[in-house]
């Protein structure tokens, strides 16, 4: 069921986009996600194979580029990745820092013909 | 030929979700999500809130089981507003039911909605349904791992539960443990030790409550 509300999140975002570059075809669907976000379904590409079906995205290749979580520390000014079940400064232990990357959750791009 | 779009795929939820918090803050509604695993106390922490908060407030709950509505006629039969959601085997709840089941109450006589989200620590906490905040429910029996194995939920969450408190010398659970680790995720995060079974903590936890829909519904 979850799966099902992100694939057909997945085709919202990238059918209209497609048809409006007068595209045929979706080959390829980029996601980015954010190690912060929460999970990804493991096996979302046979989903969004059946959601698919009769629409422009039918056949594409979901394509995920996985985004870690990168802070910057407002304390001592370390900026870098830090793991997902401890979300503060490394180096001084600061709470009071800046996310930079990893609560992305989105369609970057696509290939079309 | 490469089309850079970049759309959040969850965007529709986040759009309704906006809508139904403007519908709430319009009638001065306080929207709770109450999460936790299957049998953490859900329906018996919320029981526990409307007999200790019922004087002060009128309350309505929506129910979010996948099948049938034991807990929502238990709701029911403590003469509090109640709707059961259709979830037909869903794992989380969506901002669009919640949108949809605004209209089976009346919000001019309404001060709190308690929603039970569906019995799951992974993707209900993914879903933000207009909520103005949301409680963790973790029970002793659960383990003092789950915090660390689902982080989402607990990071999300103003109040985490530690309920079935009074199970504490029955099982190998560090609550100074788990109390870390939601402090790692969210600094401010309250943490409660609760049991709704003798009703130890629970004053200090509706108290904690009260306070936070006081704040809302006089905004
Ligand atoms: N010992 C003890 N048992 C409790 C406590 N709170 C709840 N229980 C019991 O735990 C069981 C599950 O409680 P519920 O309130 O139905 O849990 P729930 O999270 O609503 O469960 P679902 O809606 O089925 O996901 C019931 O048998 C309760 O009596 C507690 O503090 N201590
Ligand atoms: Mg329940
Ligand atoms: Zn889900
Ligand atoms: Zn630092």
């Amino acid at each position: 069921m979850h799966e099902l509300a992100i694939t057909q999140g997945i085709i919202a975002a990238a059918v209209p986009e497609a048809k409006r570059h007068g595209a045929k075809k979706i080959l390829e669907i980029r996601l980015r996600i954010g190690e912060y976000s929460g999970v990804f379904p493991e096996y979302i590409q046979e989903y969004f194979n059946i959601a698919s079906k009769g629409t422009l995205a039918e056949g594409a290749k979901l394509v995920i580029e996985k985004v870690p979580i990168v802070i910057r520390c407002n304390k001592c000014n370390f900026e870098g990745e830090i793991p997902r079940r401890k979300i503060q400064c490394p180096e001084c232990g600061g709470l009071d820092i800046k996310l930079i990357s990893g609560r992305e959750y989105f369609v970057d791009s696509l290939e079309v013909e | 030929m490469e089309i850079k779009i970049v759309k959040q795929i969850l965007e529709w939820n986040e759009d309704v979700s906006n809508e139904v918090k403007a519908t709430l803050s319009e009638n001065s509604i306080c929207l709770i999500n109450v999460m936790g695993s299957p049998g953490a106390g859900k329906t018996s922490l919320i029981t526990d809130i409307i007999n200790r908060l019922r004087k002060t407030y009128r309350i309505g709950v929506i129910e979010g089981d996948i099948a049938g509505a034991i807990d929502a006629e238990k709701i029911d039969k403590m003469g509090i507003p109640v709707v059961q959601l259709q979830t037909d085997g869903a794992c989380h709840i969506e901002a669009m039911s919640i949108r949809h089941m605004l209209s089976f109450f009346n919000l001019d006589e309404i001060d709190v909605l308690i929603v039970e989200n569906i019995g799951n620590l992974v993707c209900p906490a993914e879903f933000n349904i207009g909520e103005d905040f949301r409680v963790a429910i973790l029970s002793i029996p659960e383990g003092d791992d789950k915090v660390e194995k689902y982080p989402l939920m607990f990071e999300t969450s103003e109040a985490l539960v530690m309920n079935k408190y009074d199970m504490l010398p029955y099982f190998e659970f560090d609550d100074g443990r788990v109390e870390k680790n939601v402090k790692d995720l969210n600094k401010d995060a309250k943490v409660f030790r609760v049991s709704t079974k003798t009703g130890e903590g629970a004053e200090d936890f509706v108290g904690w409550l009260s306070d936070k829909i006081a704040a809302k519904i006089k905004e």
